[in-house]
Order: structure tokens, then C-alpha cells, then sequence
């Protein structure tokens, strides 16, 4: 074990590298592309005993990682963003093929308009595609969840790609201080890749991604896919329990922060949450009873895990990175879903978006948040979902609206 | 140079007499891409992987039947080279870590249409030569996007009705010269084929497996519902498609670009239209000579230039 300051994109490639990955399918995208580098660097310098390939396209490179793993060898990639969703078709196709391999994306808010900062959009428009998904708030999670996300996905109970998630800049270039494991440790920890029964050999000839007629055999193998994605659950926390015993480092499925006694609870994914653990600590300095909760595991959907831990509470405030256009925020949606009609449930469920694009989140927003929350527990009522955003940010954007009409009515006087 | 040995196919009795490939798929009778299909694979072999982007092959292989002996993966429309990246990479780790026998190898086989080998595919197709993989590509070009009603395609030729062309010119684009675009990549081997000319597919199959790199296929693939005619006329179609020059039967290797059957008299192209109901429409009700002899002067001029490079080159 050594200590050493990484950022994400370098705790992802570290990860890729002590899973004793075979091959690396690749396609340059910020804010990923310090993962390919670095694991290129490696395999150039015999760090890394691997192969890795630059495809001509994300949609290829998903292919490709699919195709290896259909092999039977074990595939790393990363992506991000547009590149996300130009491999979508073939994220839904391979996660069908049941090959698992673990592919890291680098959060990044969607066009249009363009941008380089995070949000949760591109990972969350993966969400029914078959893939599962951990989320991960620090550089040491990165790397310890790239692991775990190896065992998951290729446990026999499980067999399905893995889509380890990090936010573009807050943790993609922030440098931490990460704990690397032995590569003995890890080694032993990820085990050997078994690709089973899915993979191409001349004496056992195979037809793999087969079509099929009719609805009946099609709804057999999506359902498989389902039902093996909820095996996720029980299978993730094994192997948690497991790393934790290892390495010292327990990642349940949701990280609960000060909710034991809390009577209102955030829930956020992704590093944002780390600004709502700030948040909490302050509102608690000031006597309010407040937590957080973050699903690590997105997909399967810990709805269980919630309904515990949530129990009782009297309001949630759930943060989402991401929208839903004509609906709101997805996470609250789906933790909606899992609290319906459960007994225990808490009544007050508010949604508020924030952080799109790379938008910081401040402290005083995080009290503002709690502050409403309280109010619709004392009043009863449910807020419309608040689309997070200052005064200070409106009369910014004016000024830039205002610049833009000068210019143009500037170049319009030149014509 | 590459070396490339002495043909084993000298003449139809030299063809494999029996057959890899299953019967009873869904093909449509008279299929000319299935028919280029079955003598490819008895060349090829069962030591092998189909990589398929969607088309009409896909439904070779219906859950739970395949015709093939050896292995398949369906991929989608646009990324079969990228598929056989992955197989064909997979494989070479497994052999160089020593997790498989030698034995366990197998060719790694891209098959499309025309569809995805000319349109969507194309970029997946440009990388895959560009790395230098190791793989067949075989692409069965009916001309048109046949699995859907044959609407046309980048490969659809001048003049032809299609679902999508139905005027009474036609189709106005003109056919994609895939065969340069492929071998302006300076792949291991690019050739056309044709099913109705056995012998001359036999041995190209032959000479790409004798190979490494990319090595590149173009079958044209008579259609009896896509070109509209009577599925028993498919074999005498493609021998008109030769015959009349329209499908230039020919390779590429080392740079250079070699007719493997030229036709000493070539028939008039109309000999070949006339049989099929997709340029019905150049016959009936009156017939249209312009765009006959367009389409005739095409190929005119096509040989005229193969017979100019051909006398340079014995200069």
C-alpha cells in the first residue's frame, strides 16, 4: 500500500490497472482523457501488461469493449458525456450480451448548449440501458469502486457491464490523497476473470446477440437482465463487506452521514454531496437535525436500503444534478417510487435541481433548502420542485445578453 | 510483394463438395448474397466468427437456430469492424497470455450489406483498416436497403426504382465506388465477387485467407424482391451483371488493381436491365435510350480506362 496524491481521472486509471485489465478500448474526451493517457503510459513503460486501442468513435469503442468481453478477456474503458451517449445504442446492445466489463465516465453536462462541466445527465440517460452504475463523491472511492465494480459485474449471479461514475473537474482534476492498494492485495481481491460460458473458442462454436422473434423469447432475456441486475444488490454488499474487511474502507450501497437522528434528510449523488456533508455540519453547529444520504449504487436502485434509512424521517430534500425536461429532477422521481405507500414513509418530499453544467451549490443554498424543508413539515405541504438560481447569477447572464446585443447591433451598423 | 501461392480452384471440380453452411434460414429464395454466403463459408470454415451489422443476414441466426457451424455475434448496424476489433484482439491477448491453445483460433469475419458496409458502417470500417486488423470482411451489396423494402441505398445504381425512387427516372445518384474508397486505405486485399462465378470467388477467398490484415470483399448480391424479378433468374443475372460489365469482377493487392475477368464482347448493359423490374421503367411504356445509353456509356468508359491501364502496364 502507498499513499499518493491522484486526481480522479488518475485513481480510475489506477483502479483499471490493479484489476489486471487485458484490454483497453479508447476514445480521447474531456474530461476522461487523463484515464487513456495514463494507462497508455503504463503499457508503453511494461508497467501494464495490457493492450489498449483507440477506436474511431465511442459507438465502436463500446463494441469493441462488448466484443472482447463476449471473448472472454476483461475489458476497462472510459468515457464521458457526448461520448456517452454517441456509444448509447451500443451501451444498451452489449449490456444484452452479459459480458461484464467496467467502464468508467467522467460526468459532464449535455449539449446544448455545449460544455465541459458536470452534471448528471449523461449518466443518467444510461440508466435503463442495462449497465450498473456506482457513483463515487472522492478520488479514493474512484479507485476502490473500480474494483469492486469488476467483481460485481462479473459475479456469476450478476454478469452484466459496470458503469463506475465520477463529476467532470470537482474530482476528474482534483488532486486527493488516495490510499493505493498492494497489487498482490487487489489481485486477490478482483480474483481472475471466469468469462463462464461467454466466450469465442474454435472447439465450442457459439452464436452470441442472437435475434429473436416475437416478444415472448425477448421478454425471457430482458428480464434476465433485470432480474440479475436486482441480484446486484445483495451481491454489492457482499463484496463491500468483503473490501471493507481488506482494505479497511466500507462503501455501503448508501453512504448515510449524521441520519440516525436527523429529522430532515438530503439525498444527493455524485461529489456535490460532499459540499451537502459541509451543509449538514454547519445546520448541525446550529442545533438542526439534519443528514444526508448518497446512493452509491444507482443501478440496482437500493429502494430498500432507502425505505430503511429513511423510515420515520419527517422530510427528505432531494438535490438532483440533472434534468428531466417537462419533469424535474430524476433521482427525486425515482426515490418517489421507492417511498410510495411505504408505511414509514415520510410524507414531505421536496425536489430542488441544482449544479447543472459545473453550478456551485453554495452553503446558504443548502440552509435555504433546509429551511423550506422545515417549513413543508410544519405547514403540511409540498412545494412545487425549485429550479436552483440566484439574482446575482440573473443579472450576470443579463449582462452577458447585454453585450452580445451590442455587438451584434455593432456589426449590424457595419453591413 | 506479398507472396501469395498457387491457387488450389482451378475449375468448378476443385470447389468444395460439401457444404458448411445450413439450410432452411430465411433467406428469400434465389438469394444471390446467400448464395455468395455458402461458397465464401465452405472456403472459410467453421474455424471462425461471424461479426453481422444489422441486415438482412441478421436473420441467419434466430434464437434458437443458426446455419453456421462456427460462431457469431450480432452487433448493430454501424459497428461490426469494431465487433471483430474486440474478437479479433480478445483472441491475440488470449493466445500471447497463453489462455488458449493455438488451436483455439479462429478467422474473424465482418458481414454486412450494403446498407451499413457503404453508409452507417463506413467510419467503423475506415478505423478497422486504418489499425490493420486482422479480419475478413465480406459485404453482400443487393443495392439498396433490402431488409426494409430495398429503399434506396449509397449503393443503389443510376436509374433504379426503389421504395424510395419511385419516379420515372428512378434513382438520380449514382452507385458509391466502394471497391476505391476501401483500397485507398491500402488494405491487404480488396476484390469483387460474384456468386455465379464460383471458381473466381473460391480462389479470391482463397488468396484473402492466405493473408493478413484487412482483406476486403464486395458480393454482388442479386435480389429477386429488391430488383423485382423471378427468383429463378438470380444466377442468370449475375452472370449478366459480369457479362455485360456492370459488376467489374477484380482485386486489389500490393497497390495495384487487376481485372480477374474481363468479358471479351461485353453485352449490351440493356440485356442486363431488361430482366429486372426495378428499371422496368426504361423499357415501358416507351423506351427511354437516353438514360439506357447513360447508363451504357458509364460502363463503356469504366473499360475503356481499365483497357488504358492495362496496355501501360505491359508497356
Amino acid at each position: 500500500m502507498k499513499r499518493k496524491l491522484l486526481t480522479g481521472n488518475g485513481a480510475a486509471a489506477w483502479g483499471a490497472r490493479l484489476a489486471a485489465t487485458d484490454y483497453i478500448p479508447a476514445f480521447p474526451i474531456t474530461p476522461q482523457t487523463e484515464i487513456i493517457e495514463a494507462l497508455g503510459n503504463w503499457i508503453d513503460t511494461d508497467e501494464m501488461d495490457a493492450r489498449m486501442v483507440t477506436l474511431e468513435s465511442e459507438h465502436s469503442m463500446i463494441t469493441s469493449a462488448g466484443a472482447a468481453a463476449a471473448t472472454g478477456v476483461r475489458v476497462f474503458s472510459a468515457t464521458s458525456s457526448q461520448g456517452l451517449l454517441y456509444g448509447m445504442e451500443m451501451l444498451y446492445t452489449v449490456a444484452g450480451w452479459r459480458a461484464p466489463f467496467v467502464l468508467v465516465n467522467v460526468s459532464r453536462g449535455l449539449s446544448s448548449p455545449i460544455t465541459l462541466e458536470p452534471d448528471h445527465n449523461d449518466i443518467l440517460a444510461a440508466r435503463d440501458s442495462g449497465f450498473l452504475q456506482i457513483h463515487c463523491s472522492t478520488c479514493q472511492e474512484v479507485l476502490d469502486s473500480t474494483l469492486m465494480a469488476f467483481r460485481l459485474g462479473e459475479d456469476p449471479r450478476v454478469r452484466l457491464p459496470v458503469i463506475v461514475n465520477l463529476d467532470g473537474f470537482y474530482l476528474s482534476f482534483t488532486r486527493e490523497p488516495v490510499e493505493i492498494p498492494d497489487e498482490t492485495a487487489a489481485r486477490q481481491f478482483v480474483g481472475d476473470y471466469d468469462p463462464e460460458n461467454i466466450r469465442f473458442r474454435a472447439s465450442s462454436p457459439v452464436s452470441q446477440a442472437v435475434a429473436v422473434l416475437g416478444g415472448s423469447p425477448y421478454s425471457y432475456f430482458r428480464y434476465e437482465s433485470h432480474l440479475a441486475a436486482q441480484n446486484g444488490l445483495a451481491v454489492y454488499d457482499e463484496i463491500a463487506t468483503e473490501f471493507a474487511e481488506r482494505f479497511g474502507r466500507s462503501y455501503t450501497a448508501i453512504e448515510s452521514y449524521r441520519t440516525d437522528d436527523a429529522e430532515l434528510v438530503f439525498v444527493m449523488m455524485g461529489s456535490f454531496a460532499t459540499k451537502a456533508r459541509e451543509a449538514v455540519d454547519r445546520l448541525r453547529e446550529n442545533g438542526q437535525a439534519v443528514g444526508l444520504l448518497r446512493p452509491r449504487l444507482l443501478r440496482p436502485f437500493p429502494a430498500q436500503h432507502f425505505q430503511q434509512l429513511l423510515a420515520g424521517k419527517k422530510g427528505v430534500a432531494v438535490i438532483d444534478q440533472n434534468i428531466s425536461m417537462g419533469m424535474g429532477g430524476v433521482l427525486h422521481s425515482e426515490l418517489a417510487s421507492a417511498l410510495y405507500g411505504q408505511p414509514e414513509s415520510p410524507r414531505i418530499l421536496l425536489s430542488f435541481i441544482g449544479g447543472l453544467g459545473g453550478r456551485d451549490i453554495s452553503l446558504e443554498e443548502f440552509f435555504e433548502i433546509s429551511a423550506v424543508t422545515q417549513r413543508a413539515v410544519e405547514e403540511g405541504q409540498v412545494p412545487p420542485p425549485r429550479l436552483l438560481y440566484t439574482e446575482s447569477e440573473l443579472r450576470e447572464v443579463r449582462k452577458l445578453q447585454a453585450v452580445a446585443k451590442v455587438e451584434r447591433d455593432e456589426l449590424g451598423e457595419k453591413k | 510483394m506479398t507472396e501469395v501461392k498457387a491457387t488450389f480452384y482451378r475449375r468448378m471440380k476443385d470447389l468444395p463438395s460439401t457444404h458448411l453452411l445450413g439450410t432452411g434460414t430465411p433467406m428469400c429464395s434465389g438469394c444471390g448474397g446467400l448464395e455468395a454466403l455458402h461458397q465464401v463459408y465452405d472456403v472459410i470454415g467453421e474455424k471462425s466468427v461471424f461479426v453481422n451489422a444489422a441486415g438482412c443476414m441478421t436473420l441467419l441466426s434466430v434464437y434458437p437456430f443458426t446455419p453456421f457451424r462456427g460462431s457469431w455475434l450480432y452487433t448493430a448496424m454501424a459497428s461490426a469492424p469494431a465487433g471483430a476489433q474486440g474478437v479479433r484482439d480478445a483472441l491475440d491477448i488470449l493466445l500471447e497470455k497463453k489462455r488458449i491453445p493455438p488451436e483455439e483460433n479462429m478467422e474473424v469475419v465482418v458481414l454486412t450489406g450494403d446498407g451499413s458496409a457503404y453508409g452507417m458502417g463506413l467510419s467503423a470500417t475506415s478505423g478497422a483498416m486504418e489499425r490493420n486488423l486482422d479480419f475478413l470482411y465480406i459485404c453482400y451489396d443487393n443495392e439498396g436497403y433490402g431488409n426494409t423494402g430495398q429503399q434506396y441505398s449509397g449503393a443503389t445504381p443510376h436509374a433504379a426504382k426503389t421504395a424510395t425512387s419511385k419516379g420515372p427516372l428512378g434513382f438520380p445518384g449514382f452507385k458509391k465506388d466502394l471497391f476505391s474508397i476501401w483500397a485507398a486505405h491500402k488494405p491487404a486485399y480488396v476484390a469483387t465477387v460474384i456468386g455465379t462465378e464460383p471458381v473466381d470467388l473460391a480462389r479470391k477467398i482463397e488468396k484473402a485467407r492466405s493473408l493478413k490484415g484487412p482483406r476486403m470483399i464486395i458480393a454482388l448480391a442479386p435480389c429477386p424482391p429488391g430488383w423485382d424479378f423471378d427468383p429463378k433468374e438470380s444466377v442468370e443475372i449475375g452472370k449478366l451483371a459480369v457479362k455485360s460489365g456492370v459488376w467489374p469482377l477484380k482485386e486489389y493487392i500490393d497497390g495495384k488493381v487487376t481485372h480477374t475477368k474481363i468479358p471479351r464482347q461485353r453485352i449490351p448493359v440493356e440485356d442486363y436491365l431488361k430482366h429486372q423490374g426495378r428499371f422496368a421503367h426504361l423499357f415501358e411504356p416507351q423506351c427511354n435510350d437516353a438514360l439506357i445509353n447513360e447508363i451504357q456509356k458509364k460502363v463503356d468508359d469504366y473499360w475503356d480506362e481499365v483497357q488504358k491501364t492495362t496496355s501501360l502496364d505491359k508497356e
